[in-house]
């Protein structure tokens, strides 16, 4: 088994807040390998964010209180000096976010935008850094990279600013890329597209991927292992099968049985998971999960459930035992389905 | 854009018509201070003043006084151009002293401008990377001060302070030229009113400052900024302040517009000899070309200064450059 590209232990991140302390993540750990594609997927405040932006050292010690580990080869990042962990950040590991719009400087043109990525990172001049900039543009799919590296973000489409902002972040042949939710503002029909667009650049750049979303649709295709998060927690981990045709935690299950599928009577409605995420200050006792789960007992409301694997690598934090989660998801799941 | 801005000029022109025709309204409309009256001296006979009135067309009806006085600006009278009359109470042309009144007002203007743009902008810049902080709260408490205390009441104070009880004669009221007395005197002699006009301007664009840079600091654009791996130093000037900026560089082109017009306070207190004491004057003596001259002069300043900052915004704001 290779050295994993980034390896999280333990990791907490909690905000100290007027109202009290937010557990946005409460223990996670997993690790990436490289070329692997990674699809992260949860509500919103289910800490899915918080834990890529810790990794990235965007979220810091100034702002949160931060323990465990973060090892990105060989290193642990958490311990890095600020200047150090800014070397790294948008070389050898970058991120694209879910607005492009807004995550754009509206006053700088692009190809300026892109170009000051690659100055900060490599010595070389400004004239070559546009050259660098208009290329990284053709190469993620838009047509007349020179005109385009000459206009302003508003004047890009939402797919073609996405585009734009991949290729920004591809521009240092990085390690890892990391995406959050990176088509979740655009439309249907381009979201199909960005995705296709990051499979390929995965396979040209040969990195790793992050996908961060709350549909499991986007990550049915494109990613190799799909970790689910709840509250700041890891509540299931496995494979594109396991997830899909075998999945052995009640979030996930709820969460296919609420995508809406073409080919089902217009009549069905969707099924949603009942109830409302979880304060992260008040996080509920035992399982995070319990007041909303349909198969609740007793222990699930006193005793917190630990990331245990099942077969495999395949993994979830659930009480119930393996033959209850198996005729679940036989019986009731895949029926839905 | 150059259509734009011969439209804007148009509009201009047509903006200081509107002005002119409103102050002879005003003039004439108020309890009458009759310029005649005033140029006729002491007592004056009845036949006098209608020979006076005569003498300066102002028998006349009033649109074709007013049709006059705006020809006389644009072709020149017999005092030169641009023509701006007489005033009735020296009887004498207005053009030098009203120029020579603007010379220092600019002076004032221009030197309180440069005050507050250093002495706001940075405490600004520097309270919003440190919100409620101690350095936060001072300075805008300073602020706060700044914002309340007029210049009627600082103004005093200063000279109080630094020339009465410290007897720093050289920081004392009065305009003392550059040519007549050096740079010194001059200098010292505006540090007073600079900084008491400047007070108030700085306290605004500390507050403004502040306000922009934490809203822009928030963008998701600074995270991207962030995310690239630059320096902290560089998302902040380049990123947010860039950002911030535009409003504040509308704030200052309108601000020094409408003080180009006069700023009367500052220079009663420190006896300074600019337009705006010269319009208070000429309104209390009633001094119809006089008043009339001096509003023409604050609008055009204004509006001038509005089509301006309309322009630098457009190069400042690339989105706004295409509507």
């Amino acid at each position: 088994m290779p050295e994993p590209l980034l390896e999280v232990r333990d990791l907490r991140v909690h905000f100290p807040t007027e109202d009290g302390l937010v557990k946005a993540v409460d223990g996670v750990s997993f690790s990436l390998q490289p070329g692997e594609t990674l699809g992260v997927v949860g509500e919103s405040g289910s800490g899915k964010s918080v834990t890529f932006l810790t990794v990235m050292g965007l979220v810091t010690s100034d702002q949160a209180v931060i323990e465990g580990e973060v090892i990105f080869e060989g290193q642990d990042l958490l311990k890095l000096p600020k200047d150090e962990m800014r070397n790294i950040r948008g070389s050898k590991m970058s991120m694209v976010f879910q607005d492009p719009m807004t995550s754009l400087h509206p006053f700088y043109k692009v190809g300026y935008q892109i170009a000051e990525a690659i100055l900060t990172h490599q010595s070389v001049g400004k004239k070559e850094a546009h050259e660098q900039s208009v290329e990284m543009l053709g190469r993620v799919g838009i047509p007349k990279p020179r005109e385009r590296a000459n206009q302003y973000p508003h004047e890009f489409s939402g797919g073609m600013r996405q585009r734009a902002m991949i290729a920004m972040a591809l521009s240092l042949n990085p390690d890892m890329l990391i995406a959050d939710e990176p088509t979740t503002a655009l439309d249907v029909t381009v979201q199909a597209q960005i995705l296709d667009l990051i499979d390929r650049l995965r396979e040209e750049f040969n990195a790793s991927v992050v996908i961060i979303t709350h549909d499991l649709g986007v990550v049915a295709e494109h990613c190799d292992n799909i970790q689910v998060m709840y509250a700041g927690k890891i509540v299931e981990f496995g494979d594109r099968r396991d997830i899909y045709y075998g999945s052995h935690h009640p979030y996930t299950w709820g969460l296919l049985g609420s995508i809406s599928r073409l080919d089902s009577a217009s009549k069905e409605r969707l099924q949603p998971i009942k109830g409302l995420p979880p304060s992260l200050i008040f996080v509920p006792p035992g399982c995070a999960f319990h007041p909303r789960c349909p198969y609740v007992f007793d222990r699930c409301r006193a005793e917190i459930p630990r990331l245990l694997p099942t077969d495999g690598h395949h993994a979830s934090a659930c009480h119930l035992t393996l033959s209850d989660k198996e005729r679940i998801f036989n019986e009731e799941v895949m029926v839905r389905r | 854009m150059g259509q734009y801005i011969v439209r804007r000029l148009l509009w201009v022109a047509f903006v200081l018509l509107l002005i002119v025709v409103i102050t002879f309204l005003i003039f004439f409309v108020m309890p009458p201070t009759d310029p005649a009256v005033i140029f006729a001296g002491k007592q004056p006979t009845p036949e006098l003043i209608a020979e006076v009135k005569r003498q300066f067309g102002l028998d006349r009806a009033l649109p074709v006084q007013i049709v006059l006085f705006v020809k006389r600006v644009f072709l020149g009278d017999q005092y030169g151009w641009p023509g701006l009359g007489l005033s009735f109470n020296t009887r004498s042309a207005l053009k030098p002293i009203i120029l020579s009144r603007l010379l220092v007002t600019i002076q004032l203007a221009l030197g309180a401008a440069l005050v507050w743009v250093l002495l706001g902008i940075p405490i600004g810049i520097l309270s919003a990377l440190k919100p409620r902080s101690i350095f936060d709260r001072l300075a805008m408490g300073f602020a706060l001060v700044g914002v309340s205390a007029p210049v009627f009441f600082l103004g005093p104070l200063f000279l109080y302070i630094f020339w009465f009880r410290f007897g720093l004669g050289g920081l004392g009221s009065g305009y003392y030229s550059i040519g007549q007395y050096g740079l010194g005197t001059w200098f010292t002699h505006f540090i007073g009113p600079w900084t008491v006009l400047a007070l108030l301007y700085a306290a605004f664009y500390a507050r403004m400052t502040r306000a922009n840079l934490i809203e822009t600091m928030a963008q998701d654009y600074i995270r991207t900024a962030r995310a690239k791996g630059l320096s902290e130093r560089r998302v902040v000037l380049k990123h947010g302040l860039r950002a911030s900026l535009t409003p504040l560089v509308t704030m200052f082109g309108l601000d020094l517009g409408g003080l180009l017009g006069g700023a009367f306070i500052t220079e009663t207190v420190f006896n300074l000899k600019g337009i705006g004491a010269y319009a208070i004057k000429a309104v209390f003596s009633g001094d119809l070309y006089a008043i009339v001259d001096v509003t023409l002069i604050a609008g055009f300043f204004i509006t001038f200064a509005n089509l301006v900052v309309d322009i630098v915004y457009a190069f400042l704001d690339p989105r706004v450059r295409y509507s």
